[in-house]
């Protein structure tokens, strides 16, 4: 057992000044609060010296000046595009029908990285801020070539790559981790109207670089996240870094301890570069709902999507239409698919990292509940939350989740059972599989669109030798209703410790402590949570506590029984949609009320967490309007490394195509002039 | 002797309107489980003149501070009287994302008491939190065990001891009808001058058991001893200190009063009771309150009162006032927890994850009860002094310690044990831990005593300068002091002599009075303090005497 002293009246932990938030009241892409701790100049174009330094500190320079340089890649996929205009520059691997003849495309192919192994790289993104590449660039060739990891080091930033990619690249030095962590932050900074990050800890994070860099230097990488730029979403506690839950009631809340999966995370030496948004309390399925502001789905600002709109849009309402990323992770979401950071802890209680994980275009993991440490997470619903993983491919998230898994003596509900290690074996062969199709997941609301891509899915399962068969969940539809009851009791009773008194927000009320409890609970919550906390006293009232609570217990028993049922059958994976359709705008999305929207945005994702199932979302293509699609693959209770291996396989398959982002950067200008919506001062 | 025994000696009390001693015949006469029902048809088999009888009921909630180092679901310590907030974790401060993590000691020492108490220990118990918002109380609920407890249906057998006739036959039973883990909540100290409530979250999340007992008593002394007893078990156990003063125990009395042969009245809930003294008292005032509302035509609340001490009454506390719904729900973030058996321990568990039932029951210590049998068995000394060393903590060893070293009797060291040492102890307000006489050096007195080296008023001057001045040996004090006795004959009849010299009128008094047997009131202090100053034995003094006098000795 722990044991932690802590003493209330001790100064603890000062507040970070400089790191707390993000000023999204700034007009200017280059940002007075956002102080950099390290020597800012005026950008000037520097000579090419040693492709390492060079390359590096220029990028580590950040800031649209840097696009000034011609991008000759950019230019080449797009010969009349304004190259001055444009810093990120994106390669496409893969072909998918959809896919425009000329574009440079890359294959994923299994390439000898250095440490040794065979690995797939299915993301060979690079974000070329500032070196031009060269029309010759021998894209599929491998890592281990001597000119070709020269010219990567000159040409590329890195943001892009794989985690063991960019593990590879720091281990043979072809970039240090303090460059590596200002590229990420410089990143952040030009990001910062995708409203991603709550809170940057710049300079614990490039103390965590250097340290880094110290151990690299003397060859004691801790491990293989050693240097790497992380996010976590804000509703993990972090020690020392501010933790809000994007809520009144945990403004200026710095926890004195990490979460377990922050600390595991740590311990690999990986960088932790901020907080990310999500809704209140992870209460929400668009990340539009918290104190914050909303989050902006990157592929908003995405070639992909921006060339398959209607072209008669006039300027204003193109970023009035800017597209939710889905939640509640939605800020984790954004962080890795606009490559702020390469990997980001979301959690997923209902579906709030498989949610915006398929609206970025993104892996997002929800892992079998107990096969994670759930310390330092802040509850939603104890009995369903877990934490989740975003990567941008299926290898990173295995990664992670080696990392993370694991029985941890804080949190009982924890297996003690060994758990991995959870390295994927290459799997060709998927003729012994079963993939389960389940039939009630056929609902109206469904788009065709997704419903199209979902069977071309199956298809394409059954075209490789799987046996593909329709199963039934017959208690889905239940689902909804059976999650309202049980998420908001439990959230009723989570809340009940945000009374004013150890922590966070405390009103002015002194008439008496119930007086105080009151108005400080009126102002700490937003309606949406304080409609749960009513809703969920009520279900647990000793009149309605068995009408309810119990029934929804038992309804949620059925529920869990439905998917035991089908793996007993023989079937080893389902295979369904993870939402209803694309990403909406932010105007549409906001129409209904945040109960309406929950309910729609988690019928695929919510009954796993009601099962503690693992499952995944894998990317599978974009829709007509350019936007991700992704498709959620559900395993066994425990058999996380299969789900992973059988969503590689998948990710393999569909080659889902890499966000394009140039424009993003294009557009940073007249976001900020336009800057409505989020125009939320925290100060 | 009968100060010890005051605790046993006090009677049921009667609850008419008046005088009343039968009410006592109701109490006592009752065989096995002292239920009410059961003494309510008794009752109303018996025609009563004049006022009608009044029956009380009375059942027992009791917070048992497990013994622990730390606390129920966190590693904090558990140490009374530490620097406010000194001991709190941050699950103990409910940080958000902290989780709770069972404490195996705590569930060990239920299942410990469990079986003590005759309970069923169940193997599946489950955890649920109750809602309340108080200022001590900082997660806005208490996780306990209200579904499934750790251990149900036991009972608990007290004797109860009537006027100075200590009758062994007076043994009641109370049911016990659950033992709950749950936490303990932190302190609110009330500042009135300033307004404001300081927390002290210390105690937060302390283990406890909570003991239910069903309403099988009448009484404040049938609780106050049943509660005694509990004590005893606990401490037997090392379950828990279960020191009232330090709130190791802590006990809430329902209180209710009925006619017998009707239903059950409505009840009160009676707090604040940090004594086994004040228990007894508050009970029985709130029978009498009861009863005196009833009778003058009012009605009972049912409601929360605590006991005033100073004013010895209840009063309301007035704190139940809305209906509270705790709105119970299990608790989430810790599975059931299963005990096993020997016979359902999994192959290959790892010892420190299983709680094994059939363990701990051969492991537990012997209980009060069977000490006290031991006891009146082993050294044949009446029940109402096996009573006494077990009610008074470390008397106990303290008593054996000296039996393994003395060649004494032990209804001798019993007398020297109860009387003279504990009334040493009591006037002083000593705990028995406390006292400056070893348990040797009390051993090597009553040796000397019992080998009739030294006389009873010189052992009485020995045990006198032991406690004054540590460090030395009675064998010491007696040489130096000069107070061993003298055997030799013309020694004895010279000491006569000077003896009939200097005080001819206290002998011949003495005779005459007595005639020629030992002698009684201020003559026998007389006759003491003449022996004493004669460091000689009183009885060889008093046979030489005898034979002076021409008188058979007469005792």
């Amino acid at each position: 057992m722990q044991s932690l002293c802590f003493n209330p009246a001790a100064p603890g932990f000062p507040p970070l000044q400089n790191q707390n938030n993000i000023n999204l009241t700034l007009k200017s892409p280059r940002p007075a609060p956002f102080a950099p701790q390290y020597p800012r100049r005026m950008p000037t174009r520097r000579p090419h010296r040693t492709p390492v330094q060079a390359g590096v500190r220029a990028g580590g320079r950040d800031g649209p000046e840097n696009s000034i340089l011609p991008n000759l890649h950019e230019a080449l996929l797009n010969p009349k595009h304004d190259q001055g205009s444009s810093t990120a520059a994106n390669r496409v691997r893969g072909s998918l029908p959809g896919d425009q003849p000329g574009r440079a495309t890359l294959r994923g192919k299994r390439r000898p990285i250095q440490d040794g192994c065979a690995h797939v790289t299915p993301w060979q993104v690079a974000i070329l801020d500032l070196f031009p590449l060269r029309s010759s660039f021998p894209l599929s060739s491998p890592w281990g070539n001597e000119g070709r990891a020269a010219e990567l080091r000159g040409n590329c930033t890195m943001l892009g790559l794989s985690l063991r990619e960019v593990s590879a690249a720091l281990k043979q030095g072809q970039i240090s981790p303090v460059e590596l962590c200002r590229k990420c932050l410089s990143r952040i900074r030009e990001t910062r109207f995708l409203n991603a990050y709550i809170t940057v800890s710049e300079d614990k994070a490039l103390k965590q670089a250097e340290e880094s860099e110290k151990r690299y230097e003397k060859g004691r990488a801790l491990g293989i996240l050693d240097g790497i730029p992380i996010a976590i979403k804000d509703n993990f506690s972090t020690a020392g870094i501010e933790t809000t839950c994007a809520s009144h009631m945990l403004k200026g809340y710095i926890p004195p301890y990490n979460a377990t999966v922050v600390q595991k995370l740590l311990d690999q030496g990986a960088v932790l570069l901020g907080k990310t948004n999500l809704d209140e309390f992870a209460m929400g399925s668009g990340s539009t709902d918290g104190i914050f502001g909303p989050v902006r789905n990157p592929w908003s600002y995405s070639r992909q999507y921006r060339e398959k709109r209607k072209p008669n849009h006039h300027r204003v309402d193109e970023d009035s239409n800017w597209l939710i990323t889905g939640g509640s992770s939605g800020g984790s979401a954004a962080a890795v698919s606009a490559f702020t950071c390469f990997a980001a802890l979301g959690s997923d209680t209902g579906g709030s990292t498989r949610n915006p994980a398929a609206l970025c275009g993104l892996v997002g993991l929800k892992p079998t509940y107990g096969l994670v440490s759930r310390y330092g997470l802040i509850p939603l619903v104890n009995s369903m939350d877990v934490p989740g993983i975003l990567t941008r491919c299926v290898d990173d998230a295995a990664i992670v989740l080696g990392i993370l898994a694991g029985h941890d003596v804080k949190d009982s509900t924890t297996t003690q059972d060994p758990v991995g290690p959870f390295i994927l074996p290459i799997l060709r062969d998927v003729s012994k599989l079963c993939i389960g199709i389940p039939k009630e997941y056929h609902t109206p609301g469904l788009s065709s669109e997704t419903q199209a891509l979902w069977s071309k899915a199956a298809d394409l399962f059954e075209s490789k030798g799987a046996k593909v068969v329709e199963v039934s969940l017959p208690h889905t539809s239940y689902s909804i209703v059976c999650y309202h009851v049980l998420c908001t009791a439990e959230v009723a009773s989570n809340m009940a410790r945000f009374d004013g008194l150890e922590y966070g927000h405390r009103c002015n009320v002194n008439v008496s402590t119930e007086a105080m409890y009151a108005a400080t609970r009126r102002e700490g919550f937003n309606d949406v949570v304080r409609g749960r906390i009513l809703s969920g006293n009520f279900f647990l009232l000793k009149e309605n506590y068995d009408d309810y609570f119990v029934k929804a217990q038992k309804v949620r028993r059925l529920i869990a029984n439905d998917f035991v049922k089908v793996f007993n059958s023989g079937v080893d994976i389902l295979l369904t949609p993870t939402t209803l359709s694309d990403a909406v705008p932010y105007v549409e999305f906001i129409k209904e009320d945040n109960r309406t929207r929950s309910a729609q945005g988690d019928i695929f994702t919510q009954s796993v967490n009601m099962a503690g199932l693992p499952a995944i979302n894998v990317p599978m293509a974009l829709s007509s309007q350019g936007l991700p699609v992704g498709l959620q693959l559900i395993g066994r209770a425990f058999s996380d490394q299969q789900l992973l291996t059988v969503a590689r396989w998948f990710e393999e398959q569909v080659q889902f195509p890499v966000i394009q982002l140039q424009e993003l950067m294009d557009n940073c200008q007249s976001i900020f002039q336009h800057e409505k919506l989020t125009s939320v001062s925290l100060k | 002797m009968a100060a010890p025994m005051l605790q046993w000696a006090r009677a049921g009390r009667c609850w008419l309107l008046g005088p009343c001693p039968r009410r006592m015949i109701l109490l006592f006469a009752e065989p096995g489980p002292g239920r009410v029902r059961g003494q309510s048809s008794a009752a109303a088999q018996e025609p009563r003149p004049g006022a009608q009888e009044w029956a009380a009921v009375v059942g027992l909630e009791i917070h048992v501070q497990i013994s622990s180092n730390s606390k129920l679901f966190s590693g904090s310590q558990v140490t009374f009287l530490a620097p406010p907030n000194s001991l709190v974790s941050f699950f103990d401060a409910s940080l958000p994302g902290t989780l709770p993590v069972l404490n195996r000691r705590c569930v060990e020492a239920a299942v410990m008491t469990g079986l003590a108490l005759n309970c069923t220990v169940n193997k599946k118990s489950l955890f649920d939190r109750k809602h309340y918002f108080y200022a001590d109380l900082p997660a806005g609920y208490q996780i306990t065990q209200q579904r499934r407890p750790i251990a149900i249906n036991g009972s608990l057998t007290y004797s109860l001891g009537v006027g100075a006739l200590w009758s062994p036959s007076a043994t009641k039973t109370v049911r016990i009808k659950q033992i709950q883990l749950e936490q303990d909540s932190g302190k609110s100290l009330h500042d009135d001058m300033r307004s404001q409530t300081l927390i002290d979250l210390n105690r937060a999340g302390v283990g406890l058991m909570e003991v239910v007992m069903e309403p099988d008593m009448s009484c404040g002394d049938e609780a106050a001893t049943a509660v005694k007893e509990l004590q005893l078990i606990l401490r037997a156990l090392g379950t828990s200190q279960a020191n009232m003063a330090e709130g190791q125990l802590r006990v809430d009395a329902n209180v209710s009063v009925h006619h017998p042969g009707e239903p059950l009245g409505v009840r009160t809930e009676v707090k604040n009771l940090n004594s086994i003294r004040f228990l007894a008292k508050a009970i029985d005032y709130e029978i009498q309150r009861q009863i005196k509302e009833l009778e003058n035509g009012g009605k009972i609340l049912n409601e929360t009162r605590a006991f005033d001490e100073k004013l010895g009454c209840t009063v309301s506390m007035r704190d139940k006032e809305g209906k509270q719904d705790y709105r119970f729900m299990p608790e989430p973030n810790l599975p059931p927890l299963i005990l096993y058996d020997t016979e359902s321990l999994p192959m290959g568990a790892d010892p420190q994850q299983v709680v094994n039932i059939d363990r701990i029951r051969e492991s537990l210590p012997e209980l009060p009860s069977v000490t006290r049998e031991r006891l009146v068995e082993q050294y044949g000394i009446l029940p109402e002094h096996s009573f006494a060393l077990l009610n008074e903590d470390g008397l106990l060893e303290f008593f054996q310690n000296v039996m393994k070293e003395t060649r004494a009797e032990p209804k001798k060291v019993i007398g020297w044990i109860l009387s003279t040492f504990l009334g040493y102890l009591k006037q002083r307000n000593l705990a028995v831990s406390e006292s400056p006489v070893s348990p040797s050096s009390l051993a090597e007195l009553l040796s000397l005593l019992d080998d009739k080296v030294i006389s009873q008023p010189a052992a009485q001057q020995v045990f006198e300068e032991l406690w004054q001045n540590q460090g030395k040996s009675p064998g010491q004090i007696v040489q130096e002091k000069k107070l061993e006795l003298l055997h030799q004959q013309e020694e004895l009849e010279e000491i006569c002599q000077a003896v009939l010299d200097q005080h001819p009128q206290e002998v011949t008094g003495i005779f005459f009075v007595t005639s020629g047997e030992w002698g009684g009131g201020c003559h026998q202090h007389k006759w003491l303090e003449v022996s004493s100053k004669a460091q000689v034995f009183p009885a060889d003094l008093q046979d030489e005497l005898w034979g002076w006098l021409g008188v058979t000795s007469g005792h």
